[in-house]
């Protein structure tokens, strides 16, 4: 057997230990990513193959918080894809303006700049106190950086151009208090946000939404962990509702798409359908 | 061994390089050609057009999870690193740069090394900075062909230099035979 083989029974064994050991579940991410990381991760240690950490994973406790945060690191920026929070804005918040309050989900929030991205376009629209935005993610070092909401101050420049090209009323650093190197969004922002561990692999929904966010996170999910994600999106989004896909990401491999028709298809927004589709 | 799947790789100077080598390879061309070429975040799209409109091939920004398919030119969008998984199927990432790019060379060219083995022909051409270096190393140690544009008439002589640096180039060849060297070994030129 050829030295590639045996790296991939290694993956699987490293993921079946993540599984058995924490109930992480990451058989589904796409593979070549996925082995990137962990093989990014391998070079940080002092161990030469990838089934040499299993032992380490199973008994240490913080070697496994750092292979997760390896596994699951998101890069991610405020108004990135400017055109698509302009959409939001167009098709998706008169809608909003009919409902007595908004359940917002941002699935996949990382360290959370697009949730103070649409947070501050809610505000300026009047739409924020009635709005409560539920922001999930596995990686806890990311959720704690979204809950704190300070970005290095060194980005608003680029920051502030796509909010301008996203269609913001104002100036992005009205939104924030400006420290030295640090942004730090207004706390005003934060006030109907809660933040919490959830796994798009494992867990279920919690609660009835108005609008999904999920983008750039299910291109890291093979197509059977697609459609579960989907169908929970499906699950939880209110008839009427809409969901806010990645730019390169689409419906096609799920069992729900058709309860839901395209709203605007460069943004990638889609409208859950008003009645349930008695076909499906 | 029978050449299943070709990636490219450029930089700057790549658009002019992928004209003359994508302009000079006949419709009927059966190997699938990857290619990660640096571009701006809307760049992917443009340059699919641009090439499009010089070659007889089809070209097209790759979608995420999308099977290769013979005849056809992927190209990686922009902001997006672009991967091959072992079932020939395409994924995209948004993972951190890879030197200082996305899409990254060495990580195409790296995981369709994984998945094609001695069945990949990796060709890098004119670029700076030395992105491709270890996806050109990674596809000659799994047995793959490896190609460079020669640095004479590269208009960016840093990248292939990089490459050739590694030890693992295969040939070495002026822009305008790279082209004819492809039909030849697709087999198709009969």
């Amino acid at each position: 057997m050829d030295e590639e083989r045996i790296r991939d029974i290694e993956i699987h064994l490293l993921l079946e230990a993540l599984r058995l050991r924490f109930g992480y579940e990451f058989h589904n991410y796409s593979r070549a990513s996925l082995k990137r990381r962990i093989l990014g991760c391998l070079s940080t240690c002092a161990f030469k193959r990838i089934s040499d950490i299993i032992p380490l994973l199973l008994r240490d406790e913080s070697f496994h918080q750092k292979l997760i945060l390896a596994l699951t690191v998101t890069v991610t920026e405020m108004y990135r894809d400017p055109e698509v929070f302009k959409s939001l804005k167009e098709h998706v918040f008169p809608v909003l303006k009919t409902w007595p309050f908004i359940n917002v989900w941002h699935a996949g929030c990382a360290s959370g700049e697009e949730v103070y991205s649409l947070a501050i376009l809610l505000k300026e629209g009047g739409y924020l106190d009635r709005a409560r935005i539920y922001a999930t993610d596995i990686n806890e070092e990311a959720l704690c950086k979204a809950r704190e909401g300070v970005y290095p101050a060194g980005h608003l420049r680029q920051y502030e151009e796509n909010y301008r090209l996203a269609g913001g009323s104002e100036c992005l650093a009205q939104s924030c208090h400006i420290r030295y190197e640090l942004a730090m969004m207004h706390t005003d922002l934060r006030k109907n946000m809660v933040f919490a561990n959830h796994n798009l692999a494992t867990d279920g929904t919690f609660t009835e939404t108005h609008l999904i966010l999920c983008r750039n996170v299910l291109i890291y999910f093979n197509q059977e962990l697609q459609d579960r994600v989907l169908r929970l999106f499906a699950e939880s989004l209110i008839h009427g509702g809409f969901l806010c896909l990645g730019s390169k990401e689409s419906l096609r491999f799920s069992s729900v798409a058709d309860q839901f028709v395209p709203i605007c298809s460069e943004a990638r927004i889609f409208q859950k359908r008003l009645e349930p589709n008695h076909e499906s | 061994m029978n050449h299943e799947a070709i990636v490219m790789g450029a930089s700057a100077g790549g658009i002019a390089a992928l004209n003359t080598i994508l302009g000079g390879i006949p419709a009927f061309f059966s190997l699938p050609i990857l290619l990660v070429q640096h571009v701006g975040p809307q760049g992917g799209r443009t340059l699919a057009a641009c090439l499009e409109a010089r070659t007889p091939l089809h070209v097209r920004e790759a979608e995420e999870k999308e099977a290769i398919v013979p005849g056809t030119v992927f190209i990686a969008p922009g902001g997006y690193h672009l991967l091959v998984e072992r079932d020939h199927t395409l994924s995209l990432s948004m993972d951190p740069k890879v030197q200082y790019a996305r899409p990254s060379i060495d990580v195409l060219f790296e995981s369709a090394a994984d998945a094609y083995g001695g069945a990949l022909v990796g060709v890098l051409l004119t670029g700076t900075g030395r992105d491709g270096a270890h996806g050109m190393t990674r596809i000659h140690l799994r047995g793959g062909l490896t190609v460079v544009q020669d640095p004479a008439d590269a208009e960016a002589a840093e990248m292939p230099e990089a490459a050739i640096a590694t030890g693992s180039i295969l040939k070495v060849l002026p822009l305008p035979r790279i082209a004819p060297f492809l039909i030849e070994l697709a087999g198709d030129g009969a």
